[in-house]
């Protein structure tokens, strides 16, 4: 377990080695939380809610989604396409460790990196200019971070089967960005799930991305109530557990027609 | 059990590759129909390794070395045959087989590119549940002998290669393996670098008796550490045994380079010499020639006294054919002599 707890710390390091990126990520939210909070006031004009959330509700949603974007967002699918590709997992395999273990563990050294000097910071400020409602209720709090947890697991979990699958595509660029759009629409970010047509509503039933953003930003903003929090916290842990089923699968098959690029 | 490090038997990779139909109509049917050609990258090769044994891996490009090399690593399933390293059957029991292990690529950091490399080793020490008075005593030594302390400190990116390089090898040695893969690890290197990691490699192999495998296109680094030496050619092993019996089996000539104080021509050098002992070639200029003789002390005795009896030299030079050559020979002429 030290050698996974060492991870989290080093990719901390490397996180703190490249400090342009880290400060032109808080910008590019900022602006985003801006833009979609200039948007939202806009489509509200004077009404009172919309599909149930006010715009102080819905501005806490967006702000809140944005923030808990950068904990469970990362990019180990592209790091694991790259290495595959440039043939740098043949060093990762030559190491005592579960590959795909240690990526995971990388993503969650990012995810803390951020969590920390990124959104708890970035929460701070944003609700200094504009009007959010944030709950003081500890158990809210609670629910919220079991939730992001999940949310991790989740995206991450779905990052590895990308990643992985350029073993047998050996480039899937377009894939990875395709992925990467389909999260940001379908998980929620963009668009709270209710406001989407019913039937669009009971196919994303059948896929796990709403739980990535659309749960733990409901529950922050109090748009789930008593018994709903407890299902879609326990809908999260049921998608955690089936997504380990294909990565199992795919990383076996991986291993058996591994080709190390490039010599 | 046997006392091998490395067993290998009938040890076979393939590759599936598809080849593509040229042209932008042939481009329109590999959408939907695609030829794959099966390639042999090893073929069924057998070998054995004794502990402690410093041995060359070397092949031209694309001769299976690499692949090997990642099959006795774990990294590769073979597609047949069977391995047993230490003891273990590396792919299979990949986690606990890689601990015994250290492996340098050449072409590859193993290191992590931004940060520096003392949090690297921090980092592998743990991976490899090093206990701090073992990494003390063995990575002193080796941080000693690699002359890298002053490196530590700085992130890899920052490194030229040959400091990379030195800090690449402490670090596939922070677990003290037993067995040690080094796959061209002086790819791009000068020369005192070169030596400093060859004199390293005899220490460490002296000291803990580490059992070497080394691929290499520089010969001079297989004459100055390996005695035996595995030559592969598409994929088969076509010489396994000494470095010195490969060098009398092939090397059987020996040539004299004469440089002469006034131009000389072939006839002029037949008519001291007679031709059926010496074949003649001319060297850079035409004062200098150069006389292939068989490795015989009479027949070099005789062609000297003779030459410098009939003319005048400036400079002598006796010269073996260089590992270099024999293995372009044996490439050429792809046959097995011994």
């Amino acid at each position: 377990m030290g050698k996974y707890i060492e991870m989290i710390r080093i990719r901390f390091l490397m996180m703190l080695a490249y400090r342009t990126n880290y400060y032109s990520g808080i910008i590019i939210y900022s602006i985003n939380i801006a833009a979609y909070y200039f948007l939202w006031s806009a489509i509200y004009g004077g009404k009172e809610d919309i599909e149930g959330l006010s715009v102080i509700q819905m501005t806490t949603y967006i702000a809140v989604a944005w923030m808990a974007r950068a904990f469970y967002f990362n990019n180990i699918d592209r790091e694991i396409a790259l290495e595959i590709k440039e043939g740098k997992v043949a060093v990762e395999l030559i190491r005592p460790y579960h590959y795909l273990s240690m990526k995971t563990m990388q993503a969650l050294g990012e995810g803390i990196f951020r969590l920390l000097f990124f959104s708890v910071p970035g929460m701070v400020i944003v609700s200094l200019i504009f009007p959010l409602k944030i709950s003081a209720d500890p158990a809210t709090w609670g629910f919220f971070a079991i939730s992001i947890v999940f949310s991790f697991m989740i995206n991450t979990q779905i990052n590895l089967m990308t990643g992985i699958l350029t073993f047998f595509l050996f480039n899937n660029d377009g894939l990875i960005r395709a992925k990467r759009v389909v999260i940001d629409l379908f998980s929620g970010l963009l668009l709270p799930i209710s406001f989407y047509p019913l039937w669009a509503q009971s196919i994303m039933g059948y896929f796990p991305f709403q739980y990535i953003s659309y749960v733990p930003s409901m529950i922050f903003t109090g748009g789930f109530a008593g018994s709903e929090v407890w299902n879609a916290i326990m809908m999260q842990f049921l998608w955690v557990a089936i997504l380990f089923i294909p990565i199992q699968i795919l990383w076996v098959l991986a291993k058996k027609q591994m080709v190390i690029q490039g010599g | 059990m046997s006392n091998l490090m490395i067993d290998v038997d009938n040890l076979t990779k393939e590759f599936k590759s598809h080849s593509s139909r040229s042209g932008l109509k042939g481009a329109f049917r590999d959408l939907l129909t695609r030829n794959y050609t099966v390639h042999q990258a090893v073929d069924s090769i057998s070998l054995k390794i004794k502990p402690g044994e410093m041995v060359g891996y070397i092949g031209e490009n694309g001769a299976g070395k690499s692949t090997t090399i990642k099959m006795l690593t774990g990294i590769l399933t073979p597609t047949a045959g069977n391995v047993r390293i230490n003891g273990m059957n590396p792919h299979k029991e990949r986690e606990r087989f890689v601990k015994t292990i250290g492996v340098v690529f050449g072409q590859r950091s193993q290191l992590w590119w931004d940060i520096a490399v003392q949090e690297s080793f921090r980092l592998l020490k743990k991976v490899y549940n090093v206990s701090d008075e073992d990494y003390k005593s063995h990575m002193g030594l080796v941080i000693e002998a690699l002359d890298i302390a002053p490196l530590l400190d700085k992130p890899v990116r920052k490194l030229s290669l040959g400091q990379r390089m030195r800090c690449e090898l402490a670090a596939a040695l922070i677990h003290n393996p037993p067995l040690l893969f080094l796959d061209e690890p002086t790819i791009g290197l000068d020369v005192l670098v070169k030596l400093k990691i060859r004199e390293f490699l005899k220490e460490l192999n002296d000291r803990y008796q580490t059992t070497v495998v080394l691929t290499t296109h520089d010969l001079t680094d297989i004459e100055a550490l390996c005695e035996r030496v595995i030559m592969l050619d598409e994929g088969k092993i076509i010489y396994d045994g000494a470095l010195s019996q490969l060098k009398t089996s092939w090397g059987e000539g020996k040539q004299i380079q004469f440089h002469f104080t006034s131009p000389k021509t072939r006839e002029e050098l037949l008519e001291t010499t007679g031709s059926e002992l010496v074949v003649w070639e001319p060297s850079e200029n035409a004062n200098s020639w150069t006389a292939n003789v068989t490795n015989d002390e009479e027949v070099i005795s005789v062609l000297i006294k003779d030459v410098v009896a009939d003319h005048k030299i400036l400079d002598l030079k006796l010269l073996e054919t260089s590992t270099e050559e024999i293995i372009r020979n044996i490439y050429e002429e792809g046959v097995i002599h011994g």
